[in-house]
């Protein structure tokens, strides 16, 4: 995300990044972003706690308005759990069993993968509003 | 002031692939000072668009596939929330599909421009599932695309959500 956030603004366009992943956006750079230390899936703050994700998109704002330092990362002030133990365990693979490691993502299948078995009923195949890129 | 340091999923990534026997993911790294444009108009007049990396697609769209797929969605920023699906091969959706805001603030995006903080929402909302492998597809054929159709639809501001 880093990277298109890069060509939308220089593009002309100003561009605020949400982030939970400080290592990662701090590496890819985008013009500017919010950090929300939070697990990776609720980037914009969590569910159904619209005031909370209003708070995250004040930020985003502010950060446009404010920052004067391309690259700069504000580090917003919520905490997913009082207790930051959360972290120890995300993605961790022990070192001393390093076959214990394991691959929670869905298998790489090449055709498409619908939340739900019924939404592929509702599908328009033409799907004009898809944009699919040349395989080479 | 963060109260404990944020995980390092550079890291922790480059130690769960190396386990699994899996290439190393190469992260996208970028030393030089990212392009920058201010604010051209106060955000009260400006035009903003979401670009999400979460795998969203509204019911009627084609599902995105596991397999580096780097196509776009435009989704109609009048969607009805109940409409918006997520499919992505590598993060918790659990939240996500409970309360599709998590990872596409449409809503809180709403009561911004109700409130008269931002100008307008834009037509489309531009959605892809994010960790592609190849980042030329990101830079030749992916960032491109989402640029010409913000130019096209005017857009003074765009919020970046990944996941």
């Amino acid at each position: 995300m880093g990277l298109i956030a890069r060509a939308v603004e220089a593009a002309g366009i100003s561009t605020v990044s949400m982030s939970s992943a400080r290592s990662i956006t701090a590496a890819a750079n985008p013009p500017r972003a919010v950090y929300l230390d939070y697990p990776l899936g609720q980037t914009a703050g969590r569910a159904n706690a619209p005031d909370e994700q209003d708070h995250v998109l004040a930020a985003a704002f502010s950060a446009l308005e404010t920052m004067t330092e391309p690259g700069s990362i504000d580090d917003l002030d919520l905490e997913w759990a009082a207790d930051a133990g959360w972290k120890d365990h995300v993605m961790r693979v022990d070192p001393k069993s390093p076959g214990s490691a394991n691959d929670d993502r869905t298998p790489r299948l090449d055709t498409p993968q619908y939340q739900a078995a019924d939404d592929y009923n509702a599908v328009d195949p033409n799907c004009p509003s898809c944009v699919f890129f040349d395989d080479a | 002031m963060l109260k404990s340091a944020p995980i390092d999923y550079i890291q922790r990534t480059r130690d769960q692939y190396s386990a699994l026997n899996y290439p190393p993911y190469e992260w996208a790294q970028n030393s030089q000072t990212p392009p920058w444009h201010p604010l051209r108009k106060p955000l009260s007049a400006s035009r903003v668009a979401l670009v999400c990396s979460g795998g969203i697609y509204a019911r009627g769209q084609i599902a995105f596939h596991h397999k580096d797929d780097n196509s776009l969605r435009l989704i109609p920023t009048d969607v009805a929330t109940t409409q918006l699906r997520t499919s992505h091969f590598a993060y918790d959706q659990s939240a996500a599909r409970k309360d599709i805001n998590c990872v596409f603030p449409i809503e809180p995006l709403r009561r911004a421009e109700a409130a008269g903080r931002i100008g307008a929402i834009a037509s489309y909302a531009f959605t892809f599932m994010g960790g592609i492998y190849s980042q030329r597809k990101v830079v030749e054929q992916l960032a491109p695309a989402i640029v010409s159709h913000l130019i096209q639809d005017e857009v003074d501001v765009a919020i970046m959500v990944p996941v």
